[in-house]
């Protein structure tokens, strides 16, 4: 067995953009070009029914997704209640929802 | 950069009477290194140089670690700069890194904010009767090493050459934290171009390697390796340094730092122990050594007496290409020739069972 020393090497937490696969990242904003306009403010989570109660943060995985990061995205957004409240308060008046279900759709095998 | 900011990051050495404040770690993880300092600045160079037994610890660590208040610390440091005018010495020369950032750092504070040197001479002068007298110098070792590295290498006799193929040495330098990165001034070069250990390596006929993460921190950071839960975040910065040196073929790493060169050498075992992985040539690890190690090499100290053999990497590949003679029978043989214990076999040192790791991946 390989020496316990009571402690692991931390892994770093640095999104490498040259090994993710953008290609589902693309397709998303390839449907939904309005997620390009996203200037991140957060209004979404700050308002979200689902995020008052749990960890849910819509802007999170967003922008996790936006960058390639794929791993248990689907199962996230399955907290999400489509209630639109995030939809009202956009200020690029993002289709939030729709957002949620394109994304939901793309990454279904993930 | 302008010709004009470089030379305001060039430092006064002094360059004779210097009063030595130890370090607490160096003397147990590199104990030879202090010795050899103290031999090679008085009797090689003919400096003189004052080895107080009454001087105590800064207790940097304490402070660093939230344990020791900033008024205790002063205090402490105020003793230590009494002993010194009493010795009859203003030039402070610090072994450890740590020790001579609390030194500048206490001196800036005290130059900023009056009251708080004279609450600390007040509390000096109530608990020990002794009168507070700054230093007119403070230096750290390594820079009294660079400032006498052209003297060192007129008498040097093995210089970082690999002999087997006259090629200089590649040397990968890493400067403490705390040299430069609080008060960049106060080191030779500031904090972005520090030359304190590269001026040393050039003189003595080495190649300083640069690689992507030079300048990042070797993880010892008081707080991360204390408390065991958070070790694993230290030993992943040696290990982003150790991965983005490795492809330039390292023949060693120099610190002047008493926690860098600890960490870079223990770390390399923890790594090779847990995944199994070296970052030396040859399956194995990249020696680690001290500055004075390195000049003691360089002027042909005997390996086993600058203490070489406390390594956790090996350093007998070092040695072989600098040509340096050494007896294996007489390694772990104490100063009266006394067996002081041998480690075990390490997977840094080349000692790994065959195809224990590649089973390990199945």
């Amino acid at each position: 067995m390989a020496t316990n020393f009571g402690f692991s090497i931390s892994k770093p937490r640095v999104i490498d953009m040259d090994a993710n696969n953008l290609r589902k990242s693309d397709d998303i904003l390839a449907s939904m070009p309005q997620l390009q306009s996203c200037i991140g403010c957060g209004a979404c989570t700050a308002s979200c029914t689902a995020g008052n109660l749990t960890s849910f943060n819509f802007r999170k995985v967003h922008t996790l997704v936006r960058r390639g990061e794929y791993t248990g995205v689907y199962e996230e957004l399955n907290k999400c209640m489509l209630c639109g409240k995030c939809r009202l308060l956009c200020p690029r008046g993002i289709n939030t929802r729709a957002a949620v279900m394109t994304i939901k759709r793309t990454l279904g095998d993930f | 950069m302008r010709r004009g900011n470089w030379e305001e990051y060039q430092k006064s050495i002094a360059d004779d009477n210097y009063y030595y404040a130890r370090s607490c770690i160096r003397q147990n993880f590199f104990p030879g290194s202090e010795k050899a300092f103290l031999d090679i600045v008085a009797n090689r160079l003919g400096r003189n140089i004052y080895d107080d037994p009454l001087h105590s610890s800064c207790t940097g660590i304490g402070y660093h670690s939230d344990i020791v208040p900033l008024d205790t610390i002063m205090a402490v440091v105020a003793r230590q700069f009494a002993l010194m005018n009493e010795a009859g010495y203003e030039n402070l020369v610090s072994s450890c890194i740590t020790s001579f950032g609390i030194y500048t750092e206490i001196l800036s504070t005290w130059e900023e904010f009056p009251e708080t040197e004279q609450r600390a001479a007040e509390t000096l002068y109530k608990a020990t009767g002794r009168t507070l007298v700054k230093p007119k110098n403070v230096a750290h070792t390594s820079d009294v090493i660079f400032h006498l590295r052209k003297q060192i290498a007129e008498q040097m006799t093995r210089p970082l050459i690999n002999v087997r193929t006259g090629e200089p040495l590649r040397v990968v330098e890493h400067i403490g934290c705390h040299y430069a990165k609080i008060f960049p001034k106060k080191g030779i070069g500031g904090s972005e171009f520090p030359y304190v250990l590269a001026g040393m390596i050039e003189s003595w006929g080495g190649e300083v390697v640069d690689y992507p993460e030079r300048r990042h921190c070797c993880g010892f950071g008081f707080r991360n390796y204390l408390v065991q839960a958070n070790r694993g975040y230290s030993v992943a910065n040696s290990q982003k340094k150790l991965e983005s040196m490795a492809p330039y073929r390292p023949d060693f790493i120099v610190c002047n730092c008493p926690g860098c060169a600890m960490f870079l050498d223990k770390w390399q075992y923890t790594i090779a122990e847990m995944e199994g992985t070296t970052y030396g040539q040859g399956g194995v690890g990249i020696p680690v050594l001290t500055y004075e190690e390195m000049a003691g090499l360089v002027l042909g100290y005997d390996p086993w007496q600058l203490g070489m053999q406390m390594h956790q990497v090996d350093v007998e590949p070092l040695l072989d290409k600098m040509g340096v003679e050494y007896d294996p029978a007489t390694k772990y043989l104490g100063v009266n020739g006394k067996y002081i214990g041998k480690p075990e076999q390490a997977v840094v040192n080349g000692d790994c069972p065959s195809g224990f790791y590649s089973m390990l991946s199945l």
